[in-house]
């Protein structure tokens, strides 16, 4: 502990969360303190709050291109996911379907509702013959309700074509809804591309350097969806529950900066990524990259590293102030073999050693030296005193 | 840290002694589980207790471990007819095994557990001695520890009796200081109970139930779930006399009773012994269950010390086999090794 207190932390974890922008935090203060309405208020103090909440979803519906009438502001991309899964399901009737390397948040869902799931590649990307396969099975066992794939993996980085995607979703199931899983994302693909493929669209604030407890489902005009919270009927009844407008506000502004610095920060912190990774196919025999670079976000950095438990590899990362991180963690804290490893086939040999370092808007070249620094001598020293 | 007050104040007591300490829980089960050692809840009050002594904690997975070392043999051994221990195994395996590996690892210099045990030194070589609280003492249960293990192993509680424990963590405010102990296999529910746990698992199998003489006197509808010296539901009426589970035959699908009398042994055969130092012969006191009384005997290892006999000063009720038999030095103030108890012969069983 007393060792790392004098050196600042090395947080290579931003697919896990992000650092909030001190804009975001100076643009939802004042909703925090004086303006403090209920926006569903009929006095003038709330018709403020229902200003300040009206251009945040402006400024979102901006950065997806869609019409701000298509934003609900929801508690988070959990909910926003559940949502999308749960909701177009009891509307619509018959299964959902996803693929099997989704987000818990879409996966347990889909599995909830009784759904498919549908196989990956190598790289983590839904499996586009599985997926034909499979949504032919459905509509012939009683229809598809909403098919969902996670524009960005958050384990390992990988980039769903969404268009080919909905190629096959459009033909086979024209009446099933689409969704895709955008919380990865903002930070690094234009969602403006993405926005118009789809249906629904899943975004969580903090990913991008806003609160955590917000998100956005986007909703395209004409698809109808039932919401998953019931009653006072705000977000135009799709999402009842007093909007958090100081979150909102602090969201719609972290992402327009994200949305206006991406290309830059997408040049810097790939070259910073890069080096970072070269460094450690470098330096440590048995290294692999578990997604080519070509096939994944500028940010993501994951590896497996053979014979190593990355429970144990962690604890010397953080004995070394680097915050990383490997799959995701269970209801006790612990470590879960990943089904997005699984999924993929990645043999367990390499994907217990498995290692996502995460870059963005915070890290720079020192960060990801000390990082890479870190990681090699945790690794060796590892393999210095596994028994043979 | 397992939730509970005895590994809250090790980690106190190891602090208040100067050590630099990290808490570390091991999630073990998988599966489902209403009571035990990993369930969220203790997880949430280990964590809490860390944090109130200000160290770090962390959860170590080692679920397939625990799997492939502690639930599958479980399993197998009731398909034999076994009656196994899976705490002691836990602790063979994963406690002193598995967490010692992965705290070498991490340049880690001693395990500490909560157990209410001690580490005596005598002649210079290191052995599991009897808790301070005779009530409480959990040397049985951690009699495994080779000379290696007992290096690097602190007891920091074992000198305190389960009261003293209770008030220590009551003055530091610990969150656990009242909680129950546990007392249950962590990953067998409440609810399920062995029965459904195995049923789910192995097929259970019909057995008859037969005298010495080999006679019938009724059936149990499920062999795997008779353990030899059990008195109850052995498909038996009322009001006769009390019978006894002799021995247990999966092969033939026989359940052997008998009267108390016929469960008295001589001799008790172990296997798979685990020594504190070498092999040892001679006088012992000889322990089979986690709270039963040391009985005095003589014990005489095989050549390779392995394996051996324990010869009862007085007869003693059978020991199920699959059981841990743990051999105390003749004064009984500390562990020299232990085995796990064989089956008895089948002749000494049908008379």
């Amino acid at each position: 502990m007393s060792s790392v207190a004098d050196r600042p932390l090395v947080y290579l974890d931003h697919a896990a969360t992000t650092p909030m922008r001190r804009e975001a935090i100076e643009a939802m203060l004042p909703y925090l303190d004086q303006q403090y309405a209920n926006p569903s208020g009929s006095h003038r103090f709330a018709r403020q709050a229902r200003e300040a909440l009206d251009d945040a979803r402006e400024v979102v519906a901006g950065v997806l291109g869609c019409p701000p009438g298509e934003i609900v502001f929801t508690a988070g991309g959990t909910e926003s996911d559940n949502t999308a899964i749960l909701g177009a399901t009891h509307r619509h009737g018959g299964v959902p379907v996803c693929s099997a390397a989704e987000h818990h948040a879409v996966l347990h869902a889909v599995q909830h509702a009784g759904g498919f799931v549908v196989g990956v590649d190598r790289a983590g990307r839904i499996d586009l013959a599985q997926l034909d396969a499979a949504l032919m099975a459905a509509e012939a066992a009683g229809g598809v309700s909403v098919v969902s794939a996670m524009a960005v993996n958050n384990e390992v980085g990988s980039v769903t074509d969404l268009a080919a995607v909905a190629a096959i979703v459009r033909a086979r199931s024209p009446h099933a809804v689409l969704h895709t899983d955008a919380v990865q994302s903002a930070s690094w693909i234009d969602l403006r591309r993405i926005t118009p493929i789809v249906d629904l669209l899943s975004l969580s604030a903090h990913k991008f350097g806003g609160p955590k407890g917000v998100g956005v489902l986007r909703i395209r005009t004409g698809v109808a969806i039932d919401p998953l919270l019931i009653g006072g009927g705000q977000e135009r009844e799709l999402r009842s529950g007093t909007q958090n407008v100081a979150g909102a506000v602090a969201m719609a502004e972290a992402l327009r900066l994200a949305d206006v610095e991406r290309a830059s920060e997408r040049v810097r912190l790939r070259g910073l990524r890069d080096r970072l990774l070269d460094r450690l196919l470098a330096e440590l025999p048995d290294v692999m990259e578990t997604v080519g670079r070509e096939e994944k976000v500028a940010g993501s950095a994951h590896v497996c590293i053979r014979g190593i438990e990355n429970e144990a590899l962690l604890y010397l990362l953080d004995e070394a102030g680097v915050c990383a991180s490997a799959a995701s963690a269970c209801a006790a804290g612990a470590m879960e073999p990943s089904h997005v490893l699984a999924a993929m086939g990645v043999d367990r040999s390499w994907s217990a050693g498995a290692l996502r370092l995460s870059l963005g808007r915070a890290t720079t070249l020192a960060d990801v030296d000390r990082g890479a620094d870190a990681v090699v001598a945790a690794v060796q020293r590892i393999r210095e005193r596994m028994p043979a | 840290m397992s939730g509970g007050v005895d590994s809250s104040v090790a980690a106190a007591e190891l602090l208040a002694a100067g050590h630099d300490v990290v808490g570390v829980t091991m999630r073990l089960w998988g599966g489902a589980s209403d009571t035990g050692c990993c369930s969220i809840a203790d997880v949430d009050d280990a964590r809490r207790v860390a944090q109130q002594l200000g160290i770090d904690h962390l959860v170590f997975n080692f679920t397939e471990d625990f799997d492939a070392h502690v639930v599958a043999p479980y399993v197998d051994a009731h398909r034999h007819a076994q009656t196994p221990n899976p705490c002691i195994e836990c602790n063979r395996h994963l406690k002193f095994s598995r967490l010692s590996e992965r705290a070498d690892l991490l340049g880690f210099d001693a395990i500490a557990t909560g157990h209410h045990s001690r580490i005596v030194e005598v002649d210079g070589r290191r052995f599991v001695a009897r808790g301070a609280d005779t009530a409480k003492d959990q040397s049985y249960v951690v009699h495994m520890l080779p000379q290696r293990e007992l290096a690097r192993t602190l007891f920091p509680v074992g000198h305190l009796t389960k009261a003293d424990v209770r008030a220590r963590a009551a003055t530091l405010g610990l969150r656990t200081a009242s909680k129950p102990d546990s007392q249950d296999v962590c990953f067998i529910t409440h609810t399920g109970g062995r029965t459904q746990f195995l049923g789910d698992r192995i097929p259970f199998r019909p057995a008859t139930v037969v005298d010495r003489e080999g006679a019938t006197l009724g059936r149990v509808d499920a062999v795997e779930l008779v353990t030899v010296g059990q008195r109850r539901s052995i498909g038996l009426p009322g009001g006769g006399p009390k019978r006894y589970v002799l021995d247990v035959d999966v092969d033939a699908a026989r359940v052997v009773v008998g009267d108390d009398a016929d469960l008295l042994d001589r001799t008790v055969r172990i296997v798979g012994i685990a020594w504190a130092d070498a092999p040892v012969s001679g006088r012992v006191r000889v322990q089979s269950s986690a709270h039963g009384a040391a009985r005095p005997a003589w014990f005489e290892p095989d050549a390779d010390g392995l394996e051996g006999v324990v010869m009862w000063d007085e007869p003693q009720r059978r020991i199920a086999p699959g059981q841990s038999v743990v051999l105390y030095d003749e004064d009984d103030r500390y562990v020299l090794g232990g085995g796990i108890a064989q089956r008895a012969a089948r002749s000494a069983a049908e008379g």
